[in-house]
This record gives C-alpha cells, sequence and structure tokens, in this order.
C-alpha cells in the first residue's frame, strides 16, 4: 500500500444542461481526465507533465478535494475520493497545495505573517508570531518580511510564502501546480531545492504538476505523461528520459530546447494541436499528430505495455 | 553571415547595421525617483539576421524593444544616446514621425495573441485594416491576406478570414499575428517574447515558421526572450541583458558555447536543459537585482559575481572584445591574453 493510490481517475465537465444536450443531440459531459491511475510512496516525488489542457490541473485539483472526481483516490489506505466537507478540513492537515499563481493565491489583506500561520489557526492551533517567525526561517525569508503584504512580495518571495503556507501543518502530501510558473531561472532553483530539502527532511511525498519537462527530470522519481486527458507513458523518470517509448513523451522531450548550439536541430516538430476532449479522436488519442503514425493508429485504441519499472500506451513504439 | 538579402526595400547592405543603437539610455520617471532602466546600451542589428535579447525579468530586454520601435509608456525618457535606422535617428523622433515608420518599416509581435487583436473585426477585416497604406482594392487586399494566411499555415484559410479572434487558439492567434506584421513587408521585425504564452510543441511550430518566414522575406528580427533555449534555436546574434545594461554580445554560437561574462555562464549554468547528469541541487545566483534607482558604482554585476575582485567595485568596465564579434563588459575579459 502506497500513501497516495489514484485508480481510474475521472473528471467529467458539464458542457451543456440535459435539454439542451438531447436537442444538440451531443452528450451533456464531456471527460477532461480519462481513467488515470497511478501510486505515490512516502519521501517520493512524481511529476505529471502535460500541455495546457491535458487535465493535469484537474487532476491536481481532485487530489486536494477541491474537484469531484470519480473512480478511486485512496490516501493512507483510506478511500477520499467521496469525502465530505468536515472530512477535507481534516484531510488538509496532511494534504497541502501550492497554488500556481503566487500572488493571487495570497490575500491582499493579510500580512505576510498572518498568511503563514492561517492554517494553522484554520486547524485550532497556536499560530503566533513564534510559528510565523519558525515558517518565515524554513523558507528562508527575513523576519522583517512578516509585516509585509502580498503586493509588496517579489515572485520568488512570493512563491517563498506558498512554500511556509502549505508546510505550515507538516503535510505527508505536498501537491504542487506550476511550482515555478513566472520565475525566473536563476530563482525557479532556490524555490526547487528549498522543496528538495525539506523533503529530505521531512519525507513528504511530493505530486509536481508542470509542462517543464526539464525540470521534471532533476527532482522527481516517477514521471507521468498526459495527453488529452489521459496518461500515455508513466514510470521511473530516468528511465523514461533516457528512452521515451511513446512518440509524445520524445515529442515533448525535444520541445525543451536546450541552449546548447550543437543540440539546435533536433527538435520535432508536431503538426498541428492538442484535439478537444469533447470529440476525441478514434483510436490512438495521439494519432492525428503523431509522426510515426500508422493505419490502424486511427483504429485501435493502444493498451497499456507494462515494462520493467515503466509502462506505455503506444502499439508501435520507440525502440529502447 | 548571409548575404542573399531578397528584401528590395532595404537600403542597408550586408556589413553594414540597419539598426545602430549607440549608448542608449532610458529613464523612467516614478513617484520615488527615475529610474534608470536602460544605460549605454550600444548593439547593432544586421541585416537578413535574427538578433535576440535575453535576460530575466527586470534586465530592461521588453524596454529596450519597446523603444526601437517607439512604444515606451509616457513615463520614460531617452535620455541619451541615438538609435540609427538609415538616415534618420530614432531617439528624438517626433509622434508623426514615428507613425509614417510603425507598421510600415518596423513591425512589432507582442507577447500575447489573446489581445493583441481586435476582438471585434473578423481575421480577414483585421488583414485588410492593417493594408490601409496600399493603393491596391479591397478585393486584391483580400487576397493578398488569403496568402499571407496560407505563408503562417492557418489549417483552411479561406473560411478563417471570416472568423473571429476568439474562434481561433493561441497559437492560430500568433500566426494571424505573425501574417500581420508581415503583411507590411517591414525591414525589421520586433517579436517580444512570442512564444511566451504558448505551448511547447506550438512554439516549436512557430519558432520553425518564424523562421521561415524570416529568410523567405529577408528582414531582420529582433527577439525578446527569457529563454535561452528558444534564442539558440532561432537566432544568429545574441545580447545578453543584466540590470539595465547589455553584459555580452556576439554570435549564438560563440557565446553559449564559451560565454565570456560571469552573468552568462551563471545564466547557462542555471537551465536545467543545460545539466545534463541528473541532479537533486540546481544552481542559482545568490543575491538580488540592484536598485535602479541608485545604480552603484562600479560593475552592475559585482554584488552577484563570483569572480569579483577590486576593480570591479571601483568603476564601471568597458566593452571589451573577446573573440571574434564577441564582447563583454567585465575586467576579467580585459585582463586576459587573448588567445592565440
Amino acid at each position: 500500500m502506497s500513501l497516495l493510490d489514484v485508480e481510474h481517475l475521472r473528471i467529467d465537465y458539464r458542457r451543456y444542461g440535459v435539454l439542451r444536450a438531447l436537442f444538440k443531440r451531443e452528450a451533456s459531459r464531456f471527460s477532461a481526465v480519462a481513467d488515470v491511475s497511478f501510486s505515490l510512496d512516502a519521501g517520493r516525488t512524481l511529476g505529471i507533465v502535460g500541455e495546457s489542457g491535458s487535465g493535469k490541473s484537474s487532476v491536481a485539483r481532485s487530489l486536494i478535494g477541491l474537484q469531484a472526481a470519480r473512480g478511486s483516490i485512496r490516501y493512507d489506505g483510506r478511500e477520499i475520493v467521496r469525502a465530505g466537507r468536515r472530512e477535507w478540513k481534516r484531510l488538509r492537515r496532511d494534504i497541502a497545495m501550492m497554488w500556481q499563481d503566487p500572488i493571487g493565491s495570497l490575500s491582499p489583506r493579510l500580512s505576510v505573517a498572518s498568511l503563514i500561520t492561517e492554517p494553522l489557526r484554520i486547524q485550532g492551533r497556536p499560530g503566533g508570531r513564534d510559528e510565523a517567525d519558525r515558517l518565515l526561517k524554513m523558507v528562508g525569508l527575513p523576519r522583517a518580511l512578516g509585516a509585509r503584504y502580498a503586493h509588496q512580495l517579489s515572485g520568488g518571495q512570493a512563491r517563498r510564502v506558498g512554500v511556509a503556507r502549505a508546510l505550515a501543518l507538516d503535510p505527508k502530501l505536498l501537491i504542487c501546480d506550476e511550482p515555478t510558473a513566472g520565475l525566473d531561472m536563476s530563482v525557479q532553483g532556490e524555490i526547487l531545492n528549498l522543496l528538495n530539502d525539506i523533503q529530505q527532511r521531512t519525507q513528504v511525498a511530493i505530486v509536481i504538476i508542470t509542462h517543464n519537462l526539464n525540470l521534471v527530470r532533476h527532482i522527481t522519481d516517477e514521471v507521468a505523461v498526459m495527453y488529452l486527458g489521459r496518461f500515455v507513458e508513466q514510470g521511473a523518470t530516468q528511465a523514461i528520459f533516457e528512452h521515451p517509448r511513446h512518440p509524445y513523451t520524445e515529442a515533448l522531450l525535444s520541445a525543451n530546447p536546450s541552449p546548447d548550439p550543437d543540440a539546435r536541430h533536433g527538435r520535432i516538430e508536431l503538426s498541428g494541436e492538442m484535439p478537444s476532449p469533447v470529440r476525441r479522436p478514434s483510436g490512438c488519442e495521439f494519432h492525428g499528430r503523431c509522426p510515426y503514425a500508422r493505419d490502424d493508429c486511427a483504429v485501435i485504441v493502444p493498451d497499456w505495455t507494462h515494462e520493467p519499472e515503466r509502462a506505455h500506451a503506444c502499439r508501435y513504439p520507440l525502440s529502447s | 553571415m548571409s548575404a542573399s538579402i531578397s528584401h528590395a526595400s532595404s537600403s542597408a547592405t550586408p556589413g553594414t547595421p540597419l539598426m545602430q543603437i549607440d549608448a542608449l539610455s532610458v529613464d523612467f520617471d516614478t513617484a520615488s525617483g527615475p529610474i534608470h532602466a536602460l544605460r549605454h546600451i550600444s548593439l547593432s542589428v544586421m541585416p537578413g539576421r535574427i538578433l535576440g535579447l535575453v535576460g530575466e525579468s527586470g534586465c530592461g530586454k521588453s524596454s529596450l524593444a519597446y523603444s526601437l520601435i517607439g512604444l515606451l509608456d509616457t513615463n520614460a525618457r531617452i535620455c541619451g544616446g541615438a538609435i540609427r535606422f538609415g538616415e534618420q535617428d530614432l531617439a528624438g523622433l517626433s509622434e508623426s514621425h514615428w507613425q509614417a515608420l510603425r507598421g510600415r518599416r518596423i513591425a512589432m509581435i507582442f507577447q500575447d495573441p489573446m489581445t493583441s487583436l481586435n476582438p471585434v473585426r473578423t481575421i480577414g477585416q483585421q488583414l485588410i485594416d492593417i493594408q490601409y497604406r496600399d493603393r491596391t482594392s479591397r478585393v486584391q487586399k483580400r487576397s493578398r491576406a488569403l496568402e499571407f494566411l496560407e505563408q503562417v499555415r492557418i489549417p483552411d484559410p479561406a473560411s478563417r478570414l471570416d472568423s473571429y479572434p476568439h474562434e481561433l487558439s493561441g497559437g492560430m492567434r500568433q500566426r494571424v499575428c505573425i501574417a500581420m506584421a508581415l503583411l507590411t513587408r517591414p525591414e525589421l521585425l520586433i517579436a517580444d517574447e512570442p512564444t511566451t504564452a504558448l505551448d511547447a510543441t506550438l512554439e516549436v511550430q512557430v519558432i520553425h515558421l518564424l523562421r521561415e518566414l524570416q529568410q523567405k522575406h529577408g528582414c531582420s528580427v529582433v527577439f525578446v526572450s527569457h529563454h535561452l533555449g528558444t534564442v539558440a534555436e532561432l537566432c544568429d546574434d545574441v545580447a545578453v541583458m543584466y540590470a539595465g545594461e547589455v553584459v555580452e554580445t556576439g554570435s549564438v554560437e560563440t557565446v553559449f558555447r564559451t560565454p565570456a561574462h560571469p552573468y552568462t555562464q551563471a545564466l547557462l549554468a542555471c537551465d536545467p536543459a543545460s545539466i545534463r547528469e541528473a541532479t537533486r541541487v540546481l544552481p542559482t545566483i545568490p543575491g538580488e537585482l540592484p536598485d535602479l534607482r541608485q545604480v552603484p558604482q562600479g560593475c552592475i554585476f559585482q554584488a552577484r559575481c563570483p569572480q569579483v575582485f577590486d576593480r570591479c567595485r571601483q568603476r564601471s568596465p568597458d566593452i571589451y572584445p573577446v573573440q571574434g564579434e564577441q564582447v563583454a563588459r567585465c575586467f576579467r575579459v580585459a585582463s586576459e591574453e587573448p588567445s592565440p
């Protein structure tokens, strides 16, 4: 049993009301996330990678109870996919979230000190000056910053406040949605190193949602590549980065170019854009953009192929 | 350097820059005094080449790009230097002269394709509007609009002419913006982070498209980006900026292969894409940007530079040659003997 076990997770969004759907002869709902399964142990980091619209943020929101989902989410052996409000309040002592927009996710009316101790007060624990100082120190911010407000922070400082808020209750599972989006390269490393230090100390399990594969290579143990609401390849980060088996993984890997001028011409250009989850393509859903697609890819839905340390959903995988 | 420039209206010949920026300085007036946002910027934009302006937030790369097309905010002031473009100095140009230049000889693509198109006019109308200077019929303008939509590879371009911007995806809208910019046959195209708002696989498409069209039309491009990998992929030349100064310039090949300025070196080291072995501890650049209200004495990077020495704190380094066309604003470069 892992700390987190997700099986056949499915997230539907409503598109039309029932009557309108009947009238239009189209389904009233569509699946933004369709059948996603993974598990995560304490002290480990999983990266969920995909482009806008792949459903990765929906997965993140369902893990913290902000998005109704079907299937199964077991935390510490307990089924939480249908947990109610009261249960979630208790669960959020253990499961915390770091939001994508560092400044937008902080209340403009609260000082930094009260922002970072707010989770403690909500859970009925002492959240005074001492606690604020301890948390500021933990994330490497000067004490004096406690008196400031969100709009007075730099992007990097706001991220650190986000880390402090997320870690205030010593969670066992931390969900980070694009933890370094909008940060400069030189600051991005600071935030990720901070998360890494804290994980070494507390054995917190981390799920990182990102579109940046270059980061994932360095900071995760496992990775899942998401396309149109499904995982197409998942497993040990090192194995997948050394030899991607799914063509979409390969394309994503080449789409984050390195500044090395020698590596200049290695990028794979995919044709077209991601289709809409409202009208899913037949067969393998990637076939329309896949540079290696064969005729039957448009017809036959690929099964999962399990290999040591990894699995992929492609009928004609790249050779390893 | 490519000499095959098919651009008829370009007055520049290879070897002489299309645009020459000389010691350009720009201040922004704020309630708490002027911010010296750009200081003594000297750069050449060569004909038919793509120049990348790269640096982190606050380095002034966007301000520099905007000053080249006369779109700086009203609280900005060009307080020194010149921007030579053909016969003209753009630094002191009046608004009426700018209007004659913008959208004719100099065009721009903006960062956000969501807000740079008019939401209440169709793509076709906007592509026709931008040809307002041409004395051709509406039918001819429409067929040119169609031709350019084909060039930027919009699927089913004829029906897209009647679409509104909100009916197109972000990637498609950025393609429309590129088509609009090129319709004016500019000699210089300024692109301010045009792929930052796009997904990685779409970014690849747009980068390849820009490269192809630049070669086809023979214009020069100033490409602003914070993404080193994108610059390495697209640009011929690069200027690395830090805190309002250009600290290093040269061809992409030499600067990215053998960076001379400590900031360029640190910036390249921080890019996770350039770290070959997987590592849990990522490099950073400790310290913060200096306050540009009171620009510190000496080298602008001294407080964060791992190779700082006494002279760096006393006076500001000049621009020193490194190799070929590569130059850097660093005493370390000046003190080293040129390698044989």
